[in-house]
């Protein structure tokens, strides 16, 4: 640890053998700090990229077995080749971006909507006796509950327009989001809330600094499955509600397909929406939930 | 360095805790509207069970005086955290008043320091919810953590300290609420022996040089011995004041001294009756 040569001269009440003291502490703390180490480029390539490429690889080649087998007809299992060409036909018409944008700003602004309101819902579900007791359990029941359910009263109530979208994602997400932070708070160790109001941590200054940052793991995984719930939320209300107004975002590109009967535009569809989903996932809430993971030394290395 | 600091902040920690005297029978006095650190008059306290009211502490009257360190000793079910909680506002007394000098300080056996926060910024909360202006916490986290022994240690998770330095981060941010009294609920009783003994120096150390007053409570009678001025011995279910030992004892002392097992001897004659009065009935 640190330098051992901090007595000054001047402490006449430190006894003779404080030097010997903090010579014996700097080595006790030496003997018990743990160094960590940080996986190299390679490692990680290794580790995390290759086996998930593998798995892609391995798909694509039974894929084209079966095509090649033909276990059925190809207008059920178009061939791999034929998907690609339907993703270069729409980047050359420039609309696949299109397609992925127009459903993506929907469904982030969805759950930035979302978190909003989700967040202080969850707090109160928490915090608050009265409120858990009146709401709580509607709030875990309607995590069960499809969301593709809220789509046909969503149009009724709002016609079909972004608004009825972004009902759907906030039936979805809210209720996940909410239960995740709840989940978090009642995980706290109850020593912290103690340690808290020692400090003298009450009411918004206990909610801000103790509450809160300690709810953070439950309240990461309830994003993260509030992005998992938008996401499909937006994707049952794009299927179903087909509209000019609306633009043509992955939902509404998948039921076209179907109606085109064109099934290697299904799968676009379909590859598109999972991929954004992964890539969402890959890019926003894994490393945010590692990072608050990793600062509390809860993720182990193996 | 540190007794500066714990100076010229006294008026602001007196002004808030001022605010937090929350109930009648409990005085959270301002700098010299108390002439000690702690007064426990006739306290007593029961919980409501499933067979009725039990008492867990009986009539307690105890005064820890102005940089006094005074250690509470008991066998399982003394109440010795019931009292500490008591003392430190967590809870509040069936019957009698405690009146303390600011609002203390709490140690506890885990260290409760936050993981969310680096080593420094634990301090650095503590100073923050206490009111000390932004610009100055970093400094004095800085004087807090030399104090422990710590220098260089402000930006390290806690997961990355030894139980030894997580308790003296604890230590330092229980110093960070600038309280007149500090209580300690058997804050090392999950170290290592080794540990526990440098420790007991450190502690002892940090006493002399802040001047603050301690009510120490553990089990251990030599280490009670080994750091008290005062032992008070609690009898148990319910709690009672069952005898007082000034300890006479020149500092540094060590665990091992004769005079250390002498009077542990004598402590525990009288702990271990205090136990078979139990077994009789």
């Amino acid at each position: 640890m640190g330098s051992t040569d901090t007595e000054t001269p001047t402490k006449t009440s430190v006894p003779a053998d404080a030097n010997d003291l903090a010579g014996l502490e700097a080595g006790l703390d030496a003997l018990e700090t743990v160094q960590t180490r940080r996986a190299s480029l390679r490692e990680t390539l290794v580790q995390k990229v290759l086996p998930p490429f593998t798995a892609v690889v391995l798909v694509l080649v039974v894929w084209q077995i079966l095509v090649w087998a033909k276990v059925t007809d190809s207008y059920k299992l178009p061939a791999p080749t034929a998907v690609w060409d339907e993703v270069e036909a729409a980047w050359r018409q420039g609309t696949l971006l299109d397609y992925i944008w127009t459903s993506v700003q929907r469904g982030l602004f969805g759950f930035g909507m979302a978190l909003v309101i989700g967040t202080p819902l969850g707090l109160l579900v928490a915090r608050v006796r009265f409120v858990r007791a009146a709401i709580g359990p509607i709030l875990s029941g309607l995590q069960s509950l499809p969301s593709v359910a809220w789509v046909p009263p969503a149009v009724l109530w709002l016609g079909l327009n972004d608004s009825m979208m972004y009902a759907v994602i906030l039936l979805g997400a809210v209720p996940s989001i909410a239960n995740g932070l709840v989940a978090g708070v009642d995980q706290i160790p109850p020593l912290f809330l103690r340690a808290g109001r020692t400090l003298g941590a009450t009411g918004w200054r206990n909610a801000w600094h103790i509450v809160m940052p300690a709810a953070l793991p439950g309240y990461v995984a309830g994003l993260k499955q509030g992005w998992a719930f938008s996401w499909r939320s937006l994707m049952a209300a794009e299927i179903i509600a087909q509209s000019p107004d609306l633009g043509i975002g992955l939902g509404q590109l998948l039921e076209a397909g179907r109606t085109n009967s064109s099934m290697s535009q299904v799968f676009l569809a379909i590859l598109l929406i999972l991929i954004v989903g992964i890539a969402i996932d890959l890019l926003i809430f894994s490393p945010l939930e590692r990072w608050v993971l990793r600062s509390r030394g809860l993720l182990v290395k193996s | 360095m540190a007794t500066t600091l714990a100076k010229s902040a006294k008026s602001e920690a007196a002004a808030a805790s001022e605010k937090s005297a929350e109930s009648a029978n409990r005085t959270v006095g301002g700098a010299g509207a108390l002439d000690v650190a702690a007064r426990i008059e006739h306290v007593s306290k029961s919980f409501a069970t499933p067979a009725g009211q039990q008492l867990v502490l009986d009539d307690i009257t105890l005064d820890v005086a102005r940089g006094e360190f005074v250690t509470l000793l008991g066998a399982s079910g003394c109440g010795k955290s019931t009292l500490l909680n008591l003392v430190a506002g967590l809870d509040r007394p069936t019957a009698g008043a405690i009146g303390t000098d600011g609002r203390p300080a709490l140690m506890f056996q885990e260290h409760a320091l936050f993981p969310w926060l680096t080593a420094g910024k634990n301090i650095e909360l503590a100073l923050r919810l206490r009111g000390v202006p932004k610009a100055e916490r970093r400094e004095k986290a800085e004087e807090l953590l030399s104090l422990v022994r710590l220098q260089g240690a402000h930006g390290k998770r806690v997961h990355e300290l030894s139980g030894g330095m997580r308790q003296r981060v604890a230590l330092a941010r229980a110093l960070a609420q600038d309280s007149q009294l500090l209580l300690m609920d058997e804050p090392f009783a999950a170290l290592d022996a080794i540990t526990r003994d440098v420790l007991h120096d450190e502690l002892m150390r940090i006493w002399r040089e802040t001047g603050v007053s301690v009510l120490f409570v553990t089990h251990n009678v030599r280490e009670a011995v080994r750091l008290a001025q005062r032992v008070v011995l609690l009898s148990s279910r319910p709690g009672r004041v069952a005898r007082e030992w000034s300890v006479d004892i020149d500092q540094p002392r060590r665990i091992e001294d004769a005079a250390v097992a002498e009077l542990s001897v004598e402590i525990t004659e009288q702990l271990r009756g205090e136990i078979r009065r139990h077994g009789q009935h």
